[in-house]
């Protein structure tokens, strides 16, 4: 008997659970099904769910009407630039944070985290002004250079709580092996080091890929990334469904797959460590 | 133990990254203050004087302003109480034996990864679009009149939106969360006869305070500066109706170049997100000890 109850029990929360979740990703499975389909059949009404002429053509036409592969490119060398600058500098950080704490090292990560909290606003003049005057508007390398300093407390934040789990002892005990410090970094601390620095690397790329302030305000075409190619479809260009949905489903979905890998590690990220 | 040689090395190590956050806040913000006492336009360059207060006086007196405040406070409200409440419902849901948890989570995970302008466009198009949209589609089903969203209600449309793409984020954490509770804690709550409501506010809410609190902070410092979601879908329309701080500086400083008066503004959303991270500092350093 309690069985069968807890067995109808599964069964109702399973159910409730994915219709939920279909409900939460509706949008994106929207967005991908559209992209698939001919505008008239985009805006068709009654909507045609699944029985429409799927065609691949939207995706086609995207990338001859606009130069669709540079918006792409810049996208990936503006996240991972930024991403892989910010870990250059924030690696020796957190290394010695996590290592070699001094009494204020606490504030001082603190202190990093609130950079974070400062308002876009109240900095966009001067830069977008200080961009303008040396020529950096619109270029890839100034909004790489400005993406790895928003992101660049987070990863001293992640690297440094990844970093802190790294047992102490284990230097100790390679050092009394006679180990030279060249061999305790390669042998020893990369090793531990990696997993970490992987997920925020990983994290970073999201964020920076994702991110559309500065993107928008200071890249307009040559060096613009996907965030703001896609803004310009809000002319009334967004009235061509098919085409915006297929050129959205081609911007989301590398990251959308990297999302999914990076599922676990999100959390902790994010969460600098206080949610495991 | 730290040797003095260890010590300074480490000083190195950490100054890079200190300089350049030092630099990045002082530098621009120091700008921005001197911009706000200057009337400064950028359509009429070289005309630049020093005027006090005039800005903030300007920025202060005028309507929009206080509309923007307002609208900003209630995304950042609106949305953390959507996340928040509707997160730790769905952590509770998703709690549960499931059958194909895994792939529930990465269905319910994914808004979160999509960027701003993608889910802004795709809303604003495909949904609320008061002619072709899915929710037009769905009123005129039932008879009723379709709504158009972004007019008639746009800063619920955008609080909506902005929801969406954090509502998963404050589900993941807080079933982490959730997972990590002692399940012989919550055997022996049932074994006092303590109902499902009980051990909901006496064990699993006080659990997850910590991860709430973290939750908090970290949709508040995104949400306060919530932008590409305004500028695709109403341009902070109509009127002001949808114009949070950020969003003004904006149209003052690049639709209007009228650098002074956006840098008194700015001046002011620092002021502000000062306050409120002072608020989320005390908390956080609560319970992240």
């Amino acid at each position: 008997m309690a069985r069968r109850v807890s067995e109808t029990r599964r069964w109702t929360f399973t159910i409730l659970a994915w219709l939920v979740a279909l409900a939460i990703f509706f949008p994106i499975l929207w967005t991908i099904l559209t992209s698939f389909k001919s505008e008239a059949d985009a805006i068709a009404s009654p909507p045609k769910f699944l029985f429409f002429d799927w065609t691949t053509e939207n995706y086609a036409e995207v990338q001859s009407r606009s130069p669709y592969f540079r918006h792409f490119m810049n996208s990936v060398i503006i996240s991972v630039g930024s991403t892989l600058l910010g870990l250059l500098i924030a690696i020796p950080a957190a290394w010695s944070m996590a290592f070699q704490p001094a009494k204020r090292t606490k504030d001082l990560l603190m202190w990093m985290l609130s950079t974070k909290m400062m308002p876009a606003a109240g900095v966009l003049i001067p830069m977008y002004l200080m961009f303008r005057s040396f020529g950096l508007l619109d270029t890839r390398i100034g909004i790489t250079v400005v993406l790895m300093l928003i992101n660049l407390p987070i990863i001293t934040w992640m690297l440094y709580t990844y970093f802190r789990e790294i047992p102490g002892e284990i230097l100790e005990a390679a050092r009394m092996d006679g180990a030279s410090l060249s061999k305790e970094i390669i042998h020893v601390l990369t090793p531990m080091a990696v997993p970490g620095i992987a997920s925020t690397l990983l994290l970073n790329v999201i964020l920076a890929w994702n991110e559309a302030f500065w993107t928008l305000n200071l890249t307009t075409s040559k060096a613009a990334p996907l965030t703001t190619f896609i803004a310009s479809y809000s002319s009334p260009e967004g009235l061509f469904y098919a085409k915006l949905s297929a050129a959205s489903t081609m911007a989301i979905a590398p990251i959308l797959i990297l999302g999914w890998f990076s599922q676990k590690q999100l959390v902790r990220g994010l969460t600098f460590g206080a949610v495991k | 133990m730290a040797t003095q040689h260890q010590r300074t090395l480490a000083r190195f190590m950490v100054a890079p990254s200190v300089l350049l956050l030092l630099g990045w806040m002082i530098v621009p913000l120091a700008m921005t203050l001197w911009f706000s006492f200057q009337s400064y336009n950028l359509l009429s360059p070289g005309m630049e004087q020093f005027i006090g207060f005039t800005n903030y006086r300007y920025f202060l007196s005028d309507p929009a302003f206080w509309q923007a405040m307002a609208n900003t406070l209630l995304i950042v409200g609106g949305v953390l109480v959507i996340t928040v409440g509707g997160g730790i419902l769905l952590a509770l849901l998703l709690d549960q034996p499931i059958r194909g948890q895994g792939m529930v989570r990465i269905l319910m995970i994914a808004p979160f990864f999509i960027m701003p302008t993608v889910s802004a466009l795709v809303w604003k198009n495909m949904f609320m679009n008061p002619v072709n949209g899915l929710f037009a589609w769905m009123a005129k089903a039932v008879g009723a009149q379709p709504i158009d969203f972004l007019a008639q209600y746009p800063l619920m449309s955008i609080i909506l939106i902005v929801a969406w793409q954090w509502l998963p984020f404050a589900t993941l954490i807080l079933l982490t969360a959730m997972q990590s509770l002692d399940s012989e804690q919550m055997e022996a709550a049932e074994m006092d006869g303590a109902g499902a409501w009980a051990k909901f506010t006496h064990l699993v809410l006080p659990h997850l305070s910590r991860a709430i609190t973290v939750v908090i902070l970290i949709e508040t410092i995104f949400l306060l500066s919530v932008f590409a979601e305004i500028l695709v879908t109403t341009n902070g329309g109509p009127g002001y109706a949808s114009t949070n701080l950020t969003y003004l500086v904006y149209s003052q400083a690049l639709l209007q170049y009228d650098v002074g008066g956006a840098s008194a503004g700015g001046i002011i959303a620092v002021i502000l997100a000062n306050i409120v991270a002072i608020f989320l500092m005390r908390m956080i350093g609560k319970t992240l000890e």
